[in-house]
C-alpha cells in the first residue's frame, strides 16, 4: 500500500477529482498549502510597501492506493494536472505501514 | 400601537393639521402652529437625523481598523472602538460638554467650565439662532456634539493598534476626550479666542481630527511601531486582512459625514444643508481620484487601502470650510488630500513611524490641509489666522497627548509584551478570538 501525495495548482484540483474518479480510486484528502520550488515568488506593494511573495498556493492531494495502481494514479495525475508551465508541482509516493477504517475495523487491503 | 395611545394622538394631531390648514389660508395668523414653530420642528429634527448620521461613523471607524489590522486583534480593536463610544458620550455629559459650552469664560478666551453634568431650565429649552428661530433643543444640541466627541477619540485607536495595552489606551481615551478635546475646542466653538480672533473651522477639521491626529502621533511615538515592521532599513508590510469591512468602513464614514458636516450648518436650512451635501461628496470624489491616481502611478497598481483613504482625506479636507468654499474649490481640496495622504502615509512609514490605518496621514496632515484651506479658498478668511490656529491646536494637543501618554507609560505601560503581541491581542487582552469558528477545535 502506498500513498501518493500530490502538490498541484489549486485550479487543477476538480480535473484531477474527475480522473480519480474514474480510474476508481475511492477517496481523496484535500488540504491547501502555500510552497515554492524553483518557481520564483513574486513583489507586491502595500501602501508603498514592497514586499516578495515566494509562497504561492498550492493543493496537497494525498491518496492511499494498493501498490500496484501506484504507477496508474500516478501517470494519471500527471497527465490531468500538467499545464508545461512552472510551477505544476511534484508527488511524492510514500509506504505505508497499516490502514484502519473506523466504522467498520477493517484494516490494510480491504480498508483502501 | 393599542387604540388607547392612538386616540390619545389623534385629537392633538387633528387640531395641527386644522391650525396648520388655517395658517395657509389665513397667511401668520394667531393660529396654534407659526411658521417659526414648524421651523424650530424642521431645524431640530434635520439635526436629530445628523447625530444618528455621526453616531454611524463608530461603526465605520469599527471596521475600517478591523479591515486594515490582523485578524488576531479584531476582538481588541472592536472593543476599543465600542468603549471609546460609551467613554466619549459618559464623559461628555458630566464634564465635556460643559468645558466646551462654558457660556461664560473663568480666563477669558482660554478657559471656562459652567459645572458637571447636563440640565436645563424649561426657559431655556429652544436654542436659537440669530433671526431668534429655533434651531434645537438643549438636548439635541448636547447629544449632537456628545457624538463629535467620540469621534475625536476613536481616531487615536487605528493608530495605536496591534501593540497598545488596553487598560492605558482606555485611560488616555477617558482623560483625552473628557479634558483636552473639550477644552481646546472651546477656544474655537465656545465662543473663545480663536473665534474671537476670526478662526474658522466649519465642522471640526482641526476641532476633530487634528486633534485626534496629534493624539495619534504622539501614542505611535511613544509606543514604537509593531514588531518585525521595520527591519533594518526595510519596510515589511503587514496587510490588513480584510478589505471588504474596510470597505464597509470608509463608505459608513462617508455616509456619517453627511451628518458630520451637513449637521454643522446647525440648522435645516434649505440651502446651507444641501450646499454643505455637495462640497462633502464632491471633495470625498476627489480624494478618491487624487489617491487612486496617485497610488497608481507610484506602485504601479491603485491600491485600494490608499482609494479608501482617499476618500476620507477629501472628507476631513472638506471638513474645515464645506460651507464656505466654492463646488470647484471643494474638489481641488479634495484632490490635493488624496494626493497628500498617499504621500502622507509613506512618509511616516519611512520615518519609522508605524501607522496600521493611516490615521496620522488622514486626519492629521488632512486635517491641517482642511483647515488652511479656508484660508487659501475662501476670500473672507485669513491664512494666517487659519495657520495660528493650527499652530495652537498643534502645540497643545501634540504636548497634552504626549504627557498622558508617557505618564501612562512610566507608570502602567502602554505596550504589551513581545509574547502577547505575537499571539495577539484578542487573546492576550480578551481571552477570546474574533473569528472563532474558523479553526479546528477539540469540540
Amino acid at each position: 500500500m502506498k500513498k501518493i501525495e500530490a502538490i498541484i495548482k489549486p485550479f487543477k484540483l476538480d480535473d484531477l477529482k474527475a480522473a480519480m474518479t474514474e480510474l476508481g480510486v475511492q477517496g481523496m484528502t484535500v488540504s491547501e498549502v502555500k510552497g515554492f520550488g524553483r518557481q520564483k515568488g513574486h513583489t507586491e506593494i502595500y501602501r508603498g510597501a514592497e514586499y516578495v511573495v515566494d509562497f504561492i498556493p498550492k493543493v496537497k492531494v494525498e491518496i492511499v492506493v494498493a501498490t500496484e495502481m501506484v504507477e496508474k494514479v500516478v501517470n494519471t495525475i500527471v497527465a490531468t494536472v500538467k499545464t508545461g508551465k512552472i510551477g505544476d508541482g511534484k508527488i511524492f509516493v510514500l509506504p505505508v505501514d497499516s490502514i484502519c477504517r473506523i466504522r467498520t475495523g477493517e484494516t490494510d487491503k480491504e480498508a483502501i | 400601537m393599542d387604540s388607547s395611545i392612538a386616540k390619545k394622538l389623534v385629537l392633538p394631531l387633528t387640531m395641527a393639521m386644522v391650525a396648520l390648514a388655517g395658517n395657509a389660508m389665513a397667511g401668520e395668523g394667531a393660529a396654534e402652529i407659526t411658521g417659526a414653530a414648524a421651523t424650530y420642528v424642521a431645524n431640530n429634527t434635520w439635526m436629530l437625523v445628523a447625530t444618528f448620521l455621526v453616531f454611524i461613523m463608530h461603526l465605520g471607524f469599527a471596521t475600517l481598523e478591523a479591515g486594515l489590522t490582523r485578524s488576531k486583534n479584531t476582538v481588541n480593536i472592536l472593543f476599543k472602538n465600542t468603549a471609546i463610544v460609551a467613554l466619549g458620550l459618559l464623559t461628555y455629559a458630566v464634564i465635556g460638554f460643559n468645558l466646551m459650552y462654558p457660556g461664560d469664560f473663568s480666563i477669558p478666551g482660554i478657559f471656562g467650565f459652567s459645572g458637571f453634568g447636563i440640565g436645563v431650565s424649561p426657559e431655556n429649552m429652544m436654542v436659537t439662532g440669530d433671526d431668534g428661530v429655533g434651531i434645537y433643543t438643549y438636548w439635541t444640541d448636547f447629544i449632537f456634539q456628545a457624538m463629535f466627541a467620540a469621534t475625536a477619540a476613536t481616531i487615536v485607536s487605528g493608530a495605536v493598534a496591534e501593540r497598545v495595552k488596553l487598560h492605558s489606551f482606555l485611560i488616555f481615551s477617558a482623560i483625552y476626550v473628557a479634558v483636552v478635546y473639550p477644552w481646546v475646542g472651546s477656544w474655537k466653538w465656545g465662543g473663545g479666542w480663536l473665534d474671537a480672533m476670526g478662526f474658522y473651522d466649519f465642522a471640526g477639521s482641526t476641532l476633530v481630527h487634528s486633534v485626534g491626529g496629534w493624539a495619534a502621533l504622539a501614542g505611535v511615538i511613544l509606543l514604537g511601531p509593531r514588531l518585525g515592521k521595520y527591519v533594518g532599513n526595510t519596510i515589511k508590510p503587514i496587510m490588513g486582512h480584510n478589505m471588504p469591512l474596510a470597505t464597509i468602513g470608509v463608505f459608513l464614514l462617508w455616509l456619517g459625514w453627511f451628518g458630520f458636516n451637513g449637521g454643522s450648518v446647525l440648522s435645516a436650512d434649505p440651502v446651507a444643508v444641501s450646499f454643505v451635501f455637495v462640497t462633502t461628496s464632491l471633495a470625498a470624489a476627489a480624494g478618491i481620484v487624487g489617491a487612486s491616481a496617485l497610488s497608481w502611478i507610484i506602485q504601479k497598481k491603485p491600491d485600494l487601502s490608499m482609494a479608501l483613504n482617499g476618500a476620507l482625506a477629501g472628507l476631513v479636507g472638506i471638513t474645515a470650510g464645506a460651507d464656505v468654499v466654492s463646488v470647484m474649490s471643494s474638489v481641488v481640496i479634495g484632490l490635493i488630500a488624496g494626493a497628500l495622504v498617499v504621500v502622507s502615509v509613506m512618509v511616516v512609514d519611512r520615518m519609522k513611524l508605524d501607522d496600521p490605518v493611516g490615521a496620522i496621514s488622514v486626519h492629521l496632515v488632512c486635517g491641517i490641509w482642511g483647515t488652511l484651506a479656508v484660508g487659501i479658498f475662501s476670500a473672507s478668511h485669513s491664512f494666517v489666522t487659519q495657520l495660528i490656529g493650527v499652530a495652537a491646536y498643534g502645540v497643545t494637543c501634540f504636548v497634552a497627548a504626549f504627557v498622558l501618554f508617557y505618564l501612562l507609560k512610566i507608570t502602567l505601560g502602554i505596550r504589551v509584551d513581545e509574547e502577547e503581541e505575537m499571539k495577539g491581542l484578542d487573546i492576550g487582552e480578551h481571552g477570546m478570538e474574533a473569528y472563532a469558528g474558523f479553526e479546528i477545535k477539540n469540540v
